[in-house]
């Protein structure tokens, strides 16, 4: 059994321009240590889907479906039973670390309350034990650093803090919800390294969301990826970025400019993100895609298997594309 | 003839802090410091570095939305100084695009109404009808459809507003484009789209371009040579080729790769140059070479000396730079 089973999981938000449907009936499963990158464009579904498994959903989101981690159901649990798994088992680490740390409280009461919270120890061997973390992840001097503010980190070292935080009972399942959007790309390269490193030491399942494929390609196993809250494609990173066998996914990946090759013409997909308000009836790319059948905009096929672990929903044969 | 070109050019900044007395000294805060370029008409020059960095700041200094020192020469004359009755009639040749797409219109306004706005500062005097008839071309030249230019900037997305602002920079037939972070806040479909747009652009129209991004990859995309600062300095200013191949200035290699590469055996092969540690604070910048306290070549007479900037083609600002290959 996987150790997170995620089964025709849906999300949507009662709004007053009506529901929005961000999440429509996904699958995955992710297995011990594996390392799982969601990538999607802003409004693709990618964050509520995290959100949705930790049960953080806003109030106005209700989850159907099932999300099932070590056999227990998570989609509709009593908060007895999240506040269990939360931080002990799965820890997240968000996008703005400012906004997700309590800027009134100090670093070592923030991180000391996880461990006395989940593991009933003490303050004082709690905030030693943070302490330590903190060095895991790279902040010098972490005794003394911790008693300093949030506000009085840099924004590389806030995200250092999320994640030591984060890692404190040491969870089997980390999701990393964009981890590095907001930082410097030579501070994200640092903060990508220690997620490696600490992956490797503590032997944890990574399910990473980003909008960025170079993030993918360079820390992930396998590759989902998403567009109008549905799953385009699905596959290890090697065969997907060498062959992508979805429109969208094709169309994303020639849009990008390379850092390492010199490209004439940048390829773009016309056109924009569909409106989650008035969510097309069969494959929400299908406005937008040059492949297009007269049945897409009625019918969108299930992902289904089309060449080992390689899994794919469109209706155009892989050959045509 | 050189477009524009800058000269020694600093923006310092003064600070007080809440709780100061009367009579503390203000503190300094030098964002740009004595920074030199120059552009041809035509040329796209691309400035990439770190936040904080300096590189909004060199482009608001040069068309002066920030006091500066130094000399800014825009076709032999220096901007700085000019009075605003002067300064006025070269600004219509130097428009602005900036990163924040909706933050940048007024949402009171109609598109039409903020698309012709530089027409009505710069010349007051012309019909309305001549007014709406530029308008309509601009619209058209970067994708607007007619039937938009009554709506407000809520009712498009971000790309769209991006084109919005773009047309406004484009119909006072300016020579320099400045594009401050343009496709930083949009999605990677979008982007390219934008991007695709303003390479049309300066094709059709001839236009110079001063493009900064942290993204090197979008920066190398679209520029004929790149700049690179720190902490306010210029490291290296050299022809994309050149620079992108085999740069010469330890920071520039380390921030080439830490650029994420989209494809899982290049990243597996790919040499990354770790950079310990955090940018300095800008009030307070290490002596000598302001890198010096992250590179891995950093040696004694770094932080004796500073570097200053090659002369030619490739320029590099260090001591112990790679040789030119």
């Amino acid at each position: 059994m996987a150790m997170l089973e995620v089964s025709n999981l849906s999300v949507s938000f009662a709004t007053p321009e009506g529901t929005v449907n961000a999440v429509n009936g996904i699958s995955f499963s992710l297995e011990k240590g594996q390392t799982l990158g969601i990538v999607g464009e802003s409004g693709s579904g990618k964050s509520q889907l995290a959100f949705a498994i930790m049960g953080l959903l806003a109030r106005n989101g209700t989850a159907r479906g099932s999300a099932k981690f070590n056999g227990v159901e998570l989609v509709g649990a009593p908060l007895s039973v999240l506040n269990k798994v939360r931080a002990n088992q799965i820890a997240m680490v968000f996008q703005d670390p400012m906004t997700s740390l309590n800027p009134y409280m100090r670093v070592s009461d923030q991180m000391a309350e996880v461990l006395t919270q989940h593991r009933g120890m003490g303050k004082d061997a709690a905030v030693a034990e943070a302490a330590r973390m903190l060095d895991a992840v790279r902040i010098p001097e972490a005794r003394a650093r911790i008693r300093l503010f949030p506000h009085e980190f840099s924004g590389g070292m806030r995200q250092r803090v999320m994640i030591a935080m984060s890692l404190l009972c040491q969870p089997d399942l980390l999701i990393a919800d964009e981890p590095t959007t907001a930082l410097d790309v030579t501070v994200q390269a640092q903060i990508m390294a220690l997620l490696r490193d600490l992956q490797r030491d503590f032997g944890m399942a990574t399910l990473l969301i980003t909008h960025d494929l170079g993030v993918i390609a360079g820390f992930c196993q396998d590759v989902i990826v998403m567009y109008g809250g549905k799953v385009m494609e699905s596959a290890p990173v090697d065969p997907f970025f060498d062959s992508p066998c979805h429109p969208y996914s094709r169309g994303l990946l020639h849009s990008l400019p390379r850092v390492d090759q010199e490209d004439a013409a940048l390829f773009s997909i016309p056109g924009s993100p569909p409106n989650m308000t008035r969510a097309p009836k069969g494959c929400p790319f299908q406005p937008r895609c040059s492949n297009a059948l007269a049945l897409c905009s009625d019918y969108l096929p299930p992902l289904t298997e089309f060449a080992p672990n390689r899994k794919r929903a469109c209706n155009v044969p892989v050959e045509a594309l | 003839m050189t477009l524009i070109e800058a000269q020694d050019l600093s923006v310092t900044f003064t600070l007080r802090r809440e709780g100061d007395m009367p009579w503390t000294p203000p503190r300094r805060l030098q964002a740009v410091k004595e920074v030199s370029f120059s552009l041809q008409p035509g040329e796209t020059l691309g400035i990439v570095g770190e936040s904080g960095s300096g590189k909004s700041t060199l482009a608001r200094a040069l068309i002066r939305m920030l006091p500066a020192t130094g000399r800014v020469l825009w076709q032999g004359v220096d901007l700085l100084t000019l009075n605003p009755h002067q300064m006025l009639k070269h600004r219509a040749a130097i428009q602005m695009v900036f990163q924040d797409p909706l933050a940048s219109l007024n949402p009171r306004m109609t598109v039409g109404q903020i698309i012709a706005e530089p027409l009505r500062t710069h010349f007051p005097h012309l019909p309305a009808a001549e007014v709406k008839a530029r308008v309509q071309l601009s619209m058209d030249r970067v994708g607007l459809l007619p039937n938009q230019i009554n709506r407000y900037p809520h009712e498009f997305s971000g790309g769209q507003c991006q084109r919005i602002g773009i047309a406004r920079a484009l119909i006072v037939e300016p020579k320099l484009l400045i594009c401050d972070e343009p496709v930083s806040a949009l999605d990677v479909s979008i982007q390219a789209q934008v991007i695709n747009l303003l390479a049309d652009l300066r094709r059709d129209l001839g236009l110079a371009m001063i493009f900064i991004a942290h993204d090197l990859s979008v920066v190398r995309h679209i520029s004929d040579r790149v700049m690179v600062m720190y902490l306010g300095r210029v490291m290296e200013d050299a022809p994309k080729r050149i620079l992108f191949k085999s740069p010469r200035h330890p920071y520039t290699e380390a921030l080439l790769s830490a650029v994420p590469i989209p494809n899982p055996a290049a990243e597996r092969a790919k040499k990354m140059i770790p950079l310990d540690g955090d940018l300095p604070s800008p009030m307070n910048p290490p002596s000598g070479c302001v890198f010096r306290t992250r590179c891995f070549r950093a040696a004694p007479k770094c932080a004796a000396e500073v570097p200053r900037l090659e002369a030619y083609d490739p320029k590099v600002a260090c001591h112990f730079p790679n040789p030119v290959s």
